[in-house]
């Protein structure tokens, strides 16, 4: 039998806002979008310097686990093997594959070239947080919150873990958009129950059905 | 009651052979399939790798739909369904795909442009293989740095105990070319001889190239049907590029894996290692071994057959295992003279016959993931 599941928190970053739980947060019309992700960083006056080295997927990816996570997730409340991440997007790590040739026709760069895999930003999640559990990384045409849903909702159901960030990181070349969902086993005040068509409101930026 | 998954069916296609008893054969003679190559495309010096030779008769030009990737892919794929029933238009029957750099070089190679970019998309890939077969189901494809082969046969199992399938196509690829190869010497991680997993002269990866391709199912086609017991997955959460120092993490995942299994280091018969022959990640495989008491269980690396196929490399590892067990015959492995890692554990230079009933596979990456997973005789 499967015990209840939980949305207790997400966070939307797209068209050049930042949204969690629904609420807009933070806007920065114009900029592009390097200039905005480091007005993100600078807006929610985040100190963690690795934040310089990552390439604009990670950036994107870290900056929506740091918004999602902020005052929220008690960690002491799990072990660091209950907390997993499983992210999905399309074009895997391709803005960088992108970079890192151009680079190689000089001097091929290794700080570029270990951030040409999709999953490094699950490294930079799991090393800023201390998260040590399952993760991984699916590629899919468009967002598939079906998939997502039942195949997180598994790991939950089975103890192979207790929490688990999941959802969409997407960058290349101009085009980026990150929705990440907290998904736990006890609800909150602000929780909404982990379905399908919550995880599309909260994608698509729609009013939530509680 | 926990779901069995068995596995019905499989194939290897690499420059060592087409069939997996062609490759198992192979190793058994211990002929490797790296050798010195050089191309001017990839790199200005010459360069030791496990390629598939220019002409070679599974890779043509008459199939222009589809790259050499996904060639790879559909060869595989159709050799291991024709060992089997299971049907590809099956509701029931999932397609899982893994690899790490899929069709990315074509970036060398053509014009960028929106339409190149969609076409290097994993997806597109995954859609091209999905059609040639007539999948009715989506396909799920997977690119989690070098666990990828095992995260796709995990995620296979777990999809069919779970009821949503009754079988799993699961295979994946990868190609060598100058994006790879580069990016492993930009690390100064290439070995400049062909590689010696867990040897005191290793000095770094030999890359290869291959396909891999597992055929799981609820339903068993014989009693020797091996079974996938269990997998886990862990995160060092220490380094993106480095391994983790003290192997807690990975032995967490053998630990999960051989729980979840009902065994205990007694229970094991051989471990297939990862063993890209680096310094440090054949020193934190043994760390894991150790911490997980595993040090006396003959172990192997592969890599010095078939180099570091990327994303199928947890897929060719696993099925030269499920030989290993079937036939009772370990692997010994290739390179390997005297020991190089701090943590002393049994890495035999010689064939071993023996009654073998389970063993574990595991495998590390980039971005600090590990994965274990185990196979069991009936």
């Amino acid at each position: 039998l499967s015990a209840g599941k939980y949305i207790t928190a997400s966070c939307h970053i797209s068209n050049n806002s930042v949204y969690r739980n629904g609420v807009l947060l933070f806007s920065n019309a114009g900029a592009d979008v390097s200039a905005f992700l480091h007005s993100v960083y600078t807006y929610f006056q985040i100190n963690y310097s690795r934040f310089y080295k990552m390439d604009g997927l990670s950036k994107l990816g870290w900056l929506t686990s740091e918004i999602l996570l902020q005052n929220l997730l008690q960690k002491d409340q799990y072990k660091p093997e209950d907390i997993g991440i499983v992210l999905s997007n399309t074009n895997a790590s391709l803005d960088t594959d992108q970079k890192y040739l151009v680079s190689a026709k000089d001097i091929a760069s290794p700080s570029i070239f270990v951030y040409t895999l999709p999953n490094i930003v699950t490294g930079e999640i799991c090393i800023r947080n201390q998260f040590k559990g399952e993760g991984s990384f699916f590629l899919f045409e468009d967002f598939d919150p079906e998939f997502i849903k039942t195949y997180v909702s598994d790991l939950l159901d089975n103890d192979v873990l207790q929490a688990c960030i999941c959802g969409w990181i997407e960058l290349l070349e101009d085009e980026y958009k990150a929705v990440l969902y907290l998904v736990e086993k006890k609800s909150n005040s602000e929780s909404i129950s982990f379905t399908t068509d919550n995880m599309l409101a909260i994608f698509e930026n729609k009013s939530l059905i509680k | 009651m926990t779901r069995n998954v068995f596995i019905v069916a499989n194939n290897i296609v690499s420059p060592l052979g087409n069939t997996t008893e062609e490759n198992f054969t192979q190793l058994t003679h211990g002929i490797s399939g790296i050798t010195k190559h050089y191309n001017a495309a990839f790199a200005p010096e010459s360069f030791y790798a496990s390629l598939f030779a220019n002409g070679n008769d599974l890779i043509t030009a008459s199939d222009p739909q589809h790259t050499k990737f996904e060639q790879l892919l559909i060869t595989s794929v159709e050799k291991a369904l024709s060992w089997c029933t299971v049907n590809a238009a099956d509701q029931k029957t999932a397609l899982i795909i893994s690899s790490t750099k899929g069709n990315v070089s074509l970036l060398e190679t053509e014009q960028n442009n929106i339409a190149l970019q969609k076409r290097i998309s994993l997806p597109a890939s995954a859609k091209l293989v999905a059609d040639h077969f007539g999948f009715a189901a989506d396909p799920i494809t997977i690119s989690n740095a070098c666990i990828s082969g095992i995260m796709a046969l995990l995620t296979g199992m777990r999809l069919i105990r779970s009821g949503q399938y009754e079988n799993a196509v699961v295979t994946g690829a990868d190609v060598i070319s100058k994006f790879v190869l580069s990016g492993f010497q930009s690390f100064q991680a290439i070995s400049p001889q062909p590689c010696k997993p867990f040897d005191k002269n290793r000095s770094g990866i030999s890359l290869g190239e291959g396909a891999g391709t597992v055929i799981l199912s609820a339903n068993p086609s014989s009693a020797n049907d091996i079974k996938v017991m269990s997998g886990a997955i862990s995160n060092d959460a220490n380094h993106i590029s480095a391994p983790s120092r003290t192997g807690k993490e990975l032995s967490y995942a053998i630990k999960q894996s051989m729980d979840a299994a009902h065994l205990t280091a007694t229970g094991i018969d051989f471990i297939s290692a990862h063993g890209t022959a680096t310094i440090y990640n054949d020193e934190m495989e043994a760390k894991a071994i150790t911490l997980s008491n595993l040090q006396n269980v003959p172990v192997n690396s592969l890599k010095s057959y078939y180099g570091h196929t990327l994303g199928a490399a947890g897929l060719i590892e696993s099925i030269i295992s499920v030989q290993s067990l079937k036939e009772n015959l370990f692997i010994p492995t290739l390179g390997f003279e005297e020991t190089g890692v701090p943590d002393e554990i049994n890495v035999p230079v010689k064939l071993l016959n023996g009654n073998f009933n389970n063993c574990l596979k595991i495998a590390s990456g980039f971005g600090g993931c590990n994965a274990a997973m185990i196979f069991s005789k009936q």
